[in-house]
């Protein structure tokens, strides 16, 4: 049992969770995810670390309830109980020696980008962030990505705030005026990490993208969580999350994040039915 | 012994054929997940009991991996002393109720009963799942009163391994904590075998009698990411471990088309149907995501459980492609039975080369290409050879691989100094199950590759035996265990 120590409603569908979790909080990495379960027959969902704090003992995750399982969890109030959490899994990113860095976040991306762009900070780096959201209501964190950025964009798709349109824009700006990038780290839904590498890899920057495959147990166990890579297959669970943005097979990555469509549909469709719906009426 | 008034059986005065087991008629349980076999009843283990001859120089006990005095137990039985029964089985084994259920008996005890000489021999998994169930049903247990030595052991991994050199570590006073990295223990025997073939509220009260002995079990707890090795044993106050983490790590073929929808490894299909309840969809969160036209590749007791999992879950077809014939099956004889009788289809000498899709990325059809068998290979069976332009189309749209599975590389890639054999597999020194690190111990399946659920058990107690020894509480020759 893990206790949400803090919460925070950031949108109707985004939320932060301050969970109770000091061992996990001592051996978590910038870049880490954590399993998340809670319930009788609930599902293991992964979610990236979005912060951690050793002193204080606890991790943060900022969730998107884009699922059943997203959206159920976000009725546990503070205070309450997770059944499972467990972690801190996959591979701690190695920092190699960076001189300036560009963070793309977007949607779900947006808050795991944090914990990875204050370290490229710590270690001296030059750091560029360009973070996307739907619109200016749903923006959150922007004094952490400030504190620890060079250069704040801030784009939204509806132009509520900052740049108009999606992340890439930017980034081919940013890279056009800053020809000594050296890495890129992109952070978000497939299609925009997939974006990202279309604009870096005619200029042939180092693009690490953090993959978000569907997961089972998260250990290495089952495999549905296997990636193309360079023409070779992968566990995303032990041999990532994160990987050279610029050998990912994102058109499979994409087709896999399909595979469970309809029963998800069905989940929501029943989950509206027994708990929304009726809340909502009343 | 006193001498019996009764006349002296011999192999011409008993049954010719093993007491039959109760089962669940093959039509009624291809729709539900209740247990097929239904176990003796008194009078049915009285029977069975009776074949057993009683050898002076019995084979079966030799055939047995933790050698349980067989004719032993079996008198018990027949002397209607059901508690002796049990204690002469626990003496040896922990798990009676799940090794009478999954251990491959035809290939070790009853493989080598005397009555099997001449005729079926001596049904004695299915005597000691009797014995086993009664102890459950009953709440015996081997648990004498423990003293405390002060001396701390943890397990990683919670399996048939962790679980009984759990035991044996226990009952000598260690205070024992099991580390598993899934939020519910049991291993294998909890998210890979289904509930038909091990009710999983058997794991359950085990699991329960373990934590009465005074066992820690802490879920969530991936050693190697949230605790190292070198912090179990540094910092947490640890003087030995035992690795028991199996050997999850699924294999597939590296043919083309992997990567589609619809094909799954046989840990991710099992796993969502056992541990995470997909039958029980949409009740419950996780679904299969699987269609009605499956084939599972592989024909192991995983393949088995695969494919009748599969004909539970409403697949219309369900086929079994295996590179060998039926004789090669490494599935216990009673799995491969079992399935057939429940309408799974068996494709023997066959094997995909390619998988192709629809537009959508999804699983179509396989090309397949006929075998033939050629010379014995490295494991003695006959070595499987593709019989050229055999290629066909089989149209599927659900792929289960059960073609084994390697060892995971967590362990390994976070414990400097731990050392593996060529295939992978931790190295152990076979008298003690020692690691390269002082203190480490490992056995089951993360030692031998993918074994049995006895093999796991009989290197966890063997572990344990040297544990006792490495920690000071027992010396070199005498034994662990006291039965009783
Ligand atoms: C579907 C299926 C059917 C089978 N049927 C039979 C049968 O009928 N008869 C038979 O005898 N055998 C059968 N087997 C084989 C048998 O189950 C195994 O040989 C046996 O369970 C091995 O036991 P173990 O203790 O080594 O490990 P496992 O049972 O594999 O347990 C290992 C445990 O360790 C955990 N773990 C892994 N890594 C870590 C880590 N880093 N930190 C913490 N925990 C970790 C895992 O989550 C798992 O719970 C079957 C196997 C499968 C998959
Ligand atoms: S070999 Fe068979 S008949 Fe002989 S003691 Fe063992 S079980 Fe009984
Ligand atoms: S999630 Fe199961 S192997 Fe990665």
């Amino acid at each position: 049992m893990f206790k949400i120590a803090k919460r925070e409603q950031f949108s109707p569908v985004t939320y932060l969770w301050k969970l109770e979790a000091p061992d996990i909080a001592k051996a978590a990495q910038p870049g880490n995810f954590v399993i998340v379960r809670h319930g009788d027959g609930g599902e293991r969902v992964p979610l990236t670390i979005a912060d951690f704090d050793r002193q204080a003992g606890t991790i943060t995750l900022v969730i998107q309830a884009v699922g059943k399982t997203t959206t159920s969890l976000m009725d546990l109030k503070e205070g309450e109980y997770l059944d499972d959490l467990a972690g801190p899994l996959g591979h701690a990113r190695h920092f190699d020696k960076v001189k300036k860095v560009v963070c793309v976040g977007g949607g779900l991306g947006v808050a795991p980008t944090y914990p990875q762009l204050r370290q490229y900070k710590q270690n001296g780096a030059y750091t560029i962030s360009i973070m996307g959201f739907r619109s200016k209501d749903l923006m959150f964190w922007i004094d952490r990505f400030k504190a620890e950025s060079d250069e704040l964009i801030i784009a939204t798709d509806d132009g509520s705030f900052g740049v108009k349109g999606l992340v890439t824009g930017p980034l081919q700006e940013v890279l056009d005026k800053h020809q000594d990038v050296d890495e890129v780290l992109a952070i978000g839904p497939a299609i925009m990490m997939r974006a990202c590498v279309a604009v870096t890899k005619p200029r042939n920057i180092k693009t690490i993208v953090s993959l978000n495959p569907i997961m089972v147990d998260g250990t290495g166990m089952c495999g549905g969580c296997r990636v193309t890579v360079g023409g070779k297959m992968a566990f995303a669970c032990v041999d990532g999350p994160e990987f050279d943005g610029l050998q990912v097979d994102f058109d499979e990555l994409m087709a896999r994040a399909k595979r469970f469509d309809s029963s998800e549909r069905e989940s929501m469709r029943l989950f509206r039915e027994r708990c929304h719906l009726p809340r909502q009426s009343s | 012994m006193e001498a019996s008034t009764k006349p002296k059986k011999t192999i011409k005065t008993i049954a010719k054929s093993k007491t039959a087991m109760p089962e669940q008629d093959p039509a009624v349980r291809a729709h539900n997940w209740s247990e097929v076999t239904l176990g003796y009843t008194e009078d049915q283990a009285l029977a069975e009991a009776a074949r057993c001859i009683q050898c002076k120089k019995p084979g079966c006990i030799a055939g047995c991996p933790v050698a349980i005095n067989i004719p032993g137990f079996i008198q018990a039985i027949e002397s209607r002393d059901f508690r002796k029964a049990y204690d002469i089985v626990a003496a040896d084994n922990v798990l009676p109720a799940i090794c009478g259920r999954v251990c491959p008996q035809e290939t070790q005890c009853e493989a080598l009963c005397i009555v099997g000489n001449k005729l079926e021999p001596v049904g004695i998994g299915r005597l000691e799942r009797f014995v086993g169930d009664l102890a459950l049903k009953n709440g015996w247990s081997l648990a004498t009163s423990i003293k405390r030595n002060g001396h701390k052991a943890a397990m990683i991994g919670s399996g048939p391994a962790s679980i009984t050199c759990a035991v044996d570590l226990a009952r000598a006073g260690v205070e024992v904590t099991i580390y598993e990295a899934l939020h519910t223990a049991g291993g294998v025997l909890k998210y890979g075998i289904p509930e038909f073939r091990l009710p999983k509220k058997l794991i359950d009260r085990e699991l329960e009698a373990l934590q009465r002995l005074g066992v820690k079990i802490v879920t969530n707890a991936i050693i190697g990411r949230l605790y190292t090795i070198p912090q179990l044993m540094q910092e947490m106050g640890y003087e030995t471990a035992f690795i028991g983490v199996g050997a999850g790590y699924p294999n597939l073929m590296g043919i083309p088309g992997e990567g589609f929808n619809g094909i799954f490894s046989a840990n991710e299909y099992l796993t969502r149907v056992n541990l995470m309840r997909a039958y029980q969809h949409p009740q419950t969160d996780t679904p299969t995501g699987m269609g009605k036209k499956v084939a599972v590749i592989g024909a192991g007791n995983t393949a088995m459980d695969a494919c009748r999992v599969s004909i539970r879950m409403g697949a219309e077809n369900v086929y079994c492609v295996y590179r060998r014939t039926k004789k090669e099956s490494p599935a216990r004889a009673e799995e491969v039975h079992h399935a057939e009788e429940e309408g799974v289809k068996f494709n023997w000498l066959t094997t995909p080369v390619r998988i192709l899709a629809d537009e959508r990325g999804w699983v179509r059809a396989m090309e397949c290409i006929r075998m033939e068998l050629g010379e014995p290979d490295e494991s003695g069976r006959a070595r499987p050879v593709p019989v050229p332009g055999s290629e066909f189309l089989f149209e599927v749209d659900t792929i289960v691989y059960a073609i084994g599975t390697s060892a995971n590389p967590i362990l390994a890639q976070t414990t400097p100094g731990l050392k593996l054999n060529q295939r992978g597999y931790i190295d152990v020194s076979p008298e003690t199950q020692m690691t390269s690190i002082p203190g480490v111990f490992a056995g089951g399946d993360i030692v031998t590759g993918g074994a049995t659920v006895i093999l796991a058990m009989g290197a966890g107690r063997k572990a344990a035996h040297a544990m006792l020894q490495y920690m000071g509480i027992e010396a070199a020759a005498q034994p662990a265990h006291q039965a009783k």
